[in-house]
């Protein structure tokens, strides 16, 4: 585990023990369990974020892609009678295809990736209101997907504990994440292209290529989220429906070490960064903090975070390093300055 | 001519370990156009940075209307009257010509808001355009102006701070000849105004055609002074050439075999109106010379596919290829060691070996995953044939020193078959011991039947180390030199557009 990844570990277990000490009903094993499913749910399109974010970019439209599909998968199997397995295909499908056109006007037709993702996040949010006529899109009466429903939103008892189904599908994304980014040949282009995009491209990289992928990674996992969060709430107000989530998805990734420069990040920070958010949110209701606070609470935290982070980069870099370096062969930069003229 | 009011007098300077400048003394007088020649390295630059303030002498005087300055900076200069016209132009874009010429200074209306009194502004520069006959307006935005008028713009700039010396760092590296011969008419016009002129060149035909006297620079010293009936194109390169270079050759195991890499009448987007055409043969060393800006590392980008050649192609062992990406070139065993190490070559926060294995990942993974022992053993393989010194094959590339960065570079592509490895300035910014390593290197690496072409703008290496060197000049070949007919005379000659 990454000297990072610990100690944002040891700051979720110190504001744990804080919440749990002034008001005990934090530990209780029903609130641990929906606390759980909240980080199942925004962990995948956090880890989904990561990756974009990775290969040095942005990815604005989370929150509206989770509405636009959440509402047309509940209108395929509901109002269309498609067959669930089907409909779920086509969701992921659709999540794809976003990822596809948004990779592809940002490396193609070289479009920066914040206004490309921005005005996905307008026009999803503006379709899925259309779609629905601005109504509420949800299950009638007498509608039932018993398996569906215990797949997304169902919980299994292990020893006592009743673990939410989207906590699985998250340990299971997040398991072929760390595969993909931290252990496979594709992890290691991700990081080389979001670190220096001109050197990977000198070492034979088809950085256009990786940079698509990313986007289209994105897309899919933020596609499954959309029907693990459209099953959990079971009614979908598009107008609001994931409105904020990417930011909750880019300030799990910062939490998580990834920096917005890119080349940067771990799949387990980004878990550690949504648990400590939802833990955040969790403990403005247990202290009878005012709702309307959540949103200050969870930015001081951040800040202070990337504060404090930042001082320990700097106390390091001021500390003389002899690490890595080589006695005889370390010159003075100026040297290398004046040569290279 | 008048007395000098601008005197540099025994000036030196010394980074720790390299002399720049050594006793260098300079005179300037009023309307006076002076020439400052040398090789590359020679200590021009830095010799008019000091004269702009940028950078402190390390001893000597600077007098300047006959009152020795003892502390002297860029504000100091401007003060007195000393304008750097800049090589690399220190414009914006996004601003219009009279907001350039201005910047920092623009004449404001009273008030807190401090507006910008745009009336004014472009009374001020009017006439300033009209003095060099410039065609374009103060409201032109920069951005439409080419880069012979942008030079224009930044001498107007100097004109503005009441200029009485402007220095070119090299005017006319990247203009057209047209563009060129206005710029002599303008060194002309400053100089019939009594405004000094020191600029840099290495076209001799400009000096022969403006300068009144011409200064020599070699190796941080100053060799000689041509006064203006002293200018000739012979005379010039002789000062600039002289020196005693070490003999560093190390001749072929075998002479050269047969063709590997054919480039035909290739055209790049620097020059495109010019073509190279050159041969590389296995186990041969081909030096490629020329002054900077003469279109190599263009022709190298265009070869490994990072750029894509205009016109013209490639013949890979006698078969035409073409290569429109690194990808395809590394493919085929044609490597590049760039010149801009940092930011092209390596990347600094990954390891050695992450670094070493990048361009052949799959042959160091299993089922897509990173086998990292077969990544650790390659890496330790190289580091021990090349004699990378760092702790570990883990350890990050940023904390090396620039010879074992470069050997990392190198390391990445011995690790594969290479049939052709083209090294742009492979030594620049690499000391003396990790200098030979690479020789050697390259030598070895010709020995075992690798065709290799070397950029190179250092003179000793060039000859050093080439078994036959082509000299490029503004986009084309100018010739080619056998081993025998090797001399700094004979490359300069063709470097600056001349036969021999």
């Amino acid at each position: 585990m990454h000297k990072k990844d610990l100690s944002l570990l040891v700051l979720i277990l110190v504001v744990g023990a804080v919440v749990a000490f002034i008001n005990p009903r934090f530990l209780l094993v029903g609130n641990l369990s929906n606390t759980a499913n909240q980080v199942g749910m925004f962990g995948i399109f956090s880890i989904a974020e990561a990756f974009v974010i990775i290969v040095g970019g942005i990815e604005l439209a989370v929150g509206s892609v989770i509405a636009l599909l959440g509402v047309l998968f509940i209108d395929l199997i509901v109002n269309r009678d498609v067959d669930w397995i089907l409909a779920f295909a086509l969701i992921i499908a659709g999540g794809v295809l976003i990822g596809t056109v948004h990779g592809t006007l940002i490396t193609k037709m070289k479009i920066q990736p914040f206004v490309v993702t921005l005005c996905g996040l307008l026009i999803y949010r503006g379709a899925a209101r259309y779609y629905t006529e601005d109504a509420t899109a949800g299950f009638g009466y007498g509608a039932s997907f018993p398996m569906l429903e215990w797949l997304t939103a169902g919980r299994t008892n292990v020893l006592g504990f009743p673990l939410p189904h989207s906590v699985v599908a998250l340990v299971i994304v997040a398991g072929i994440a760390w595969l993909v980014l931290h252990r496979s040949v594709y992890g290691r282009y991700f990081y080389a292209v979001g670190k220096n995009e001109e050197a990977a491209r000198y070492s034979g990289i088809n950085s256009d290529r990786v940079t698509i992928s990313a986007y289209v990674i994105c897309g899919g996992l933020t596609a499954l989220s959309a029907v693990l969060i459209a099953m959990y709430t079971r009614s979908i107000s598009p107008a609001v429906h994931g409105s904020f989530y990417e930011l909750y998805a880019i300030a799990a990734a910062v939490l998580g070490g990834c920096s917005l420069r890119g080349g940067e990040g771990s799949i387990i920070g980004v878990v550690l960064g949504t648990i400590l958010l939802q833990v955040l949110q969790n403990l403005v209701n247990l202290l009878g903090i005012p709702s309307s606070l959540n949103f200050a609470v969870m930015g001081t935290v951040i800040l202070i975070g990337v504060l404090a982070d930042q001082y320990l980069v700097q106390r390091r870099q001021r500390a003389p390093s002899v690490r890595g370096q080589v006695g005889a062969e370390s010159k003075p930069a100026t040297l290398e300055r004046v040569s290279a003229e | 001519m008048p007395e000098p009011f601008l005197e540099l007098i025994d000036i030196g300077k010394t980074y720790p370990g390299v002399v720049a400048l050594d006793h260098v003394s300079l005179s300037v007088a009023p309307g006076e156009v002076i020439a400052l020649l040398g090789e590359n390295g020679a200590g021009k630059s830095t010799l008019m940075r000091v004269l702009g303030g940028v950078v402190p002498p390390s001893r000597g005087t600077i007098r300047i209307d006959g009152i020795d300055r003892t502390s002297y900076t860029v504000t100091d200069a401007i003060a007195a009257g000393i304008a750097f016209v800049h090589q690399e132009l220190n414009l914006f874009d996004n601003l219009d010509v009279a907001g350039n010429v201005y910047i920092g200074r623009e004449p404001v209306y009273g008030g807190p808001l401090r507006l910008i009194d745009r009336k004014t502004l472009r009374a001020k520069v009017l006439p300033l355009i009209a003095r060099l006959g410039a065609d374009f307006e103060p409201d032109t935005p920069l951005a439409e102006l080419s880069l012979a008028q942008r030079q224009l713009v930044e001498i107007i700039k100097a004109l503005s701070l009441d200029a009485r010396c402007v220095i070119m760092d090299e005017p006319t590296s990247s203009l057209t000849l047209s563009e060129t011969a206005r710029l002599m008419q303008v060194i002309a016009g400053l100089k019939a105004d009594g405004v000094s002129v020191i600029f840099i060149t290495h076209r001799l035909n400009e000096v022969m055609q403006c300068a009144d006297r011409a200064i020599v620079l070699r190796d941080g010293r100053m060799v000689g002074a041509l006064s203006r009936d002293e200018l000739n194109p012979a005379a010039m390169i002789r000062l600039m050439i002289g020196r005693d270079l070490r003999s560093i050759y190390v001749p072929p195991a075998a002479p050269p075999g047969e063709a590997v890499l054919d480039v035909v009448d290739a055209v790049t987007s620097t020059y495109p109106k010019r073509s190279v055409s050159l041969q590389l043969r296995r186990g041969e060393i081909l030096g490629l010379a020329g002054l900077v800006g003469s279109g190599r590392t263009e022709l190298a980008r265009a070869i490994f596919g990072v750029d894509p050649l205009l016109a013209g192609g490639l013949q890979l062992e006698g078969a035409p290829i073409r290569i429109a990406t690194p990808r395809t070139a590394i493919d085929r065993g044609i490597y590049l060691v760039p010149e801009d190490r940092k930011g092209c070559g390596l990347l600094l926060d990954l390891s050695i070996a992450e670094n070493i294995s990048l361009p052949d990942l799959a042959a160091h993974s299993r089922l897509g995953l990173v086998d990292t022992a077969s990544e650790t053993d390659n890496a330790n393989r190289q580091r021990e044939r090349l004699n990378i010194r760092a702790t570990d094959v883990r350890t990050t590339v940023g904390t090396l020193s620039g010879g074992n960065q470069q050997k990392v570079v190198l390391a990445k592509w011995l690790s594969m078959r290479p049939k052709v490895l083209i090294f742009d300035e492979p030594t620049r910014g690499i000391d003396v011991g990790a200098k030979q390593e690479i020789y050697d290197m390259l030598r070895r690496l010709a020995d075992a039947g690798v065709a290799i072409l070397m950029i190179s703008s250092d003179m000793e290496e060039v000859i050093g180390v080439s078994d036959r060197i082509a000299v490029m000049h503004e986009g084309r070949i100018s010739g080619f030199l056998a081993r025998g007919e090797f001399s700094e005379h004979n490359v300069l000659q063709l470097a600056v557009g001349h036969t021999i």
